[in-house]
């Protein structure tokens, strides 16, 4: 309701009224600022990020993988930072991408669970509801021309059934068995398809695990911006558990025979 | 017009010739109508427990609640005008987010209630609109630990160990002093609020009652939830049996 009195009954826009010759004192205005008039610049690039996030469906739920660095630029800025994020009682989020806008995903997403739990209906939020009403921010926020700069898996797993859903900085949503961010979709996806497609419900934790394994393995050989150091989330009937970061056992050997670019001479 | 108010009722804004706000008394009035509400503040967590007083056998069993939650780890339970009870709860809920938001941490129950207290007591300053017919109990766990506050109608607020507002608050408050309040667990209190609620309630003038329990503390993992079906069932058996002994 306006609670502006000398609004009561009157025109809403100033074209109408243009020269306000009802004399009373000044009121707010309601209307949509032009975003060009005032000069306004939005996000065009990101500034702390995170690399790709890996996510399969198993037997038991959902497994999600993200390793521990925010880098600034191609600088390795910061090597503790957990990318994946409990919301609720049935989902995890991981995320790439801008680091700050994250963390203003995750208070949003927080601040919305609190709102819920006070309802005290009975009813709790799962992992499409949150994921629809992430969508709907992501898509929002581009739709304003000021995104926030992510790119998120949404896992979850709630009354027997496991969720996998993907959305972007543009709202851009798709859902499949494996799912991949950033350098990720392009290096680890394919790995990830070969092993899980088909056979999502013989799959054993153990066998998840090795899978993850081998992609974040091959993702830290490949992308510079990535670290040997990560977390794996499962969402299964017991509930979400992030587990304590690992490494991969690296072999870097190979390297001294590499010619072709470098320093060596020969 | 009689001799209490004689024209210096109508408005929160006018004061009586000896210095009195009569519209903020005849709030407090409201609140004394009310079905009793309890709170207990113990060693591990926080207690409420509402004489909820039923007017029609019509009604949905367990609707209109009376303790609402405001955040994950507070909660606050009323006496008085239903709706007020509602609309303070929201504001409350507001301010906790405004916390969250600001601040990046959970809010205390202390700044919680101080700010509840604040938006209260301008109530009391405005001749086009009439003060809070509620006193709030607001209590939860906080880093400091349990905490138990009341807003009255004036805005003002205190801080208790036990807290009762409503019909039968003086013989809940005799009631609470008997505890060793300090002493008990959140356990032992939720049966402690039951048998204080059902001692209270007179079957002479009202007829029907619901009791409505809820917890916050390491039971529940510092949630502010309700009592469990079966602990609310026990408690209130074991309150029954009680009363009638006493009697």
């Amino acid at each position: 309701m306006d609670h502006f009195p000398t609004n009561w009954g009157r025109p809403r826009n100033d074209t109408v009224d243009a020269y306000n010759t009802y004399p009373l004192h000044q009121r707010p205005d309601w209307r949509p600022k032009d975003s060009f008039a005032d000069g306004i610049q939005r996000t065009q690039q990101p500034i702390v990020t995170g690399t790709s996030v890996l996510a399969i469906k198993y037997k038991d739920g959902i497994m999600m993988a993200a390793d521990n660095l925010a880098s600034y630029g191609s600088l390795a800025r910061f090597k503790d930072i957990q990318r994946l994020h409990v919301v609720g009682d049935y989902t995890i989020l991981g995320a790439g991408g801008d680091m700050s806008d994250f963390q203003h995903i995750q208070h949003t997403l927080d601040s919305l669970m609190i709102e819920e739990f006070s309802v005290d209906d009975g009813h709790k939020l799962g992992p499409p509801e949150i994921y629809e009403y992430l969508s709907r921010l992501m898509y929002g926020r581009r739709s304003e021309m000021n995104p926030l700069w992510n790119s998120i898996l949404v896992g979850g797993f709630k009354d027997g059934k496991s969720f996998l859903g993907y959305v972007d900085l543009l709202g851009t949503t798709y859902s499949a068995s494996t799912l991949a961010t950033g350098y990720g979709s392009m290096i680890a996806q394919p790995l990830l398809r070969k092993a899980v497609e088909g056979r999502e419900h013989l799959i054993t934790e153990e066998e998840a695990r090795e899978i993850i394994k081998t992609s974040m393995k091959v993702l830290f050989y490949r992308d510079a911006r990535s670290l040997n150091k990560y977390q794996i989330g499962t969402i299964t009937a017991a509930g979400p558990k992030i587990y304590e970061a690992q490494s991969s056992e690296t072999e870097w050997s190979f390297a001294e025979g590499i010619r072709g670019y470098g320093a060596q001479t020969q | 017009m009689t001799s209490i108010g004689t024209g210096y009722d109508l408005s929160s804004s006018t004061y009586s010739p000896d210095g009195r706000i009569f519209q903020v008394e005849y709030a407090n009035k409201a609140v004394e109508n009310s079905g009793t509400t309890i709170a207990l503040r113990v060693k591990d967590g926080v207690v409420f427990a509402v004489e909820k007083l039923v007017h029609s056998k019509l009604l949905v069993p367990e609707s209109n609640r009376r303790i609402q939650t405001i955040d994950r780890h507070i909660g606050l339970a009323t006496a008085g005008l239903l709706a007020d009870g509602r609309h303070l709860a929201n504001r409350a809920r507001d301010e906790a987010l405004n916390w969250r938001d600001m601040y990046r941490s959970p809010p205390t129950v202390k700044a919680v209630a101080d700010r509840v207290g604040q938006y209260v007591q301008a109530y009391t300053l405005y001749s086009s609109v009439r003060p809070f017919g509620v006193s709030a109990i607001l209590g939860g766990v906080d880093k400091d630990g349990p905490a138990l506050f009341v807003v009255e109608p004036s805005g003002v607020f205190y801080g208790y160990n036990g807290a009762a507002v409503g019909k039968g608050r003086t013989l809940a408050k005799t009631e609470l002093e008997k505890l060793k309040i300090s002493e008990l667990s959140t356990r032992q209190a939720v049966m402690e609020a039951a048998r204080i609620i059902y001692l209270v309630h007179d079957d002479a003038k009202d007829k029907e009652f619901e009791l409505e329990l809820s917890w916050v503390g390491d039971e529940t993992d510092g949630h502010h939830v309700q009592v469990p079906r079966d602990l609310a069932a026990e408690a209130e058996r074991l309150a029954k049996a009680a009363v009638e002994t006493f009697e």
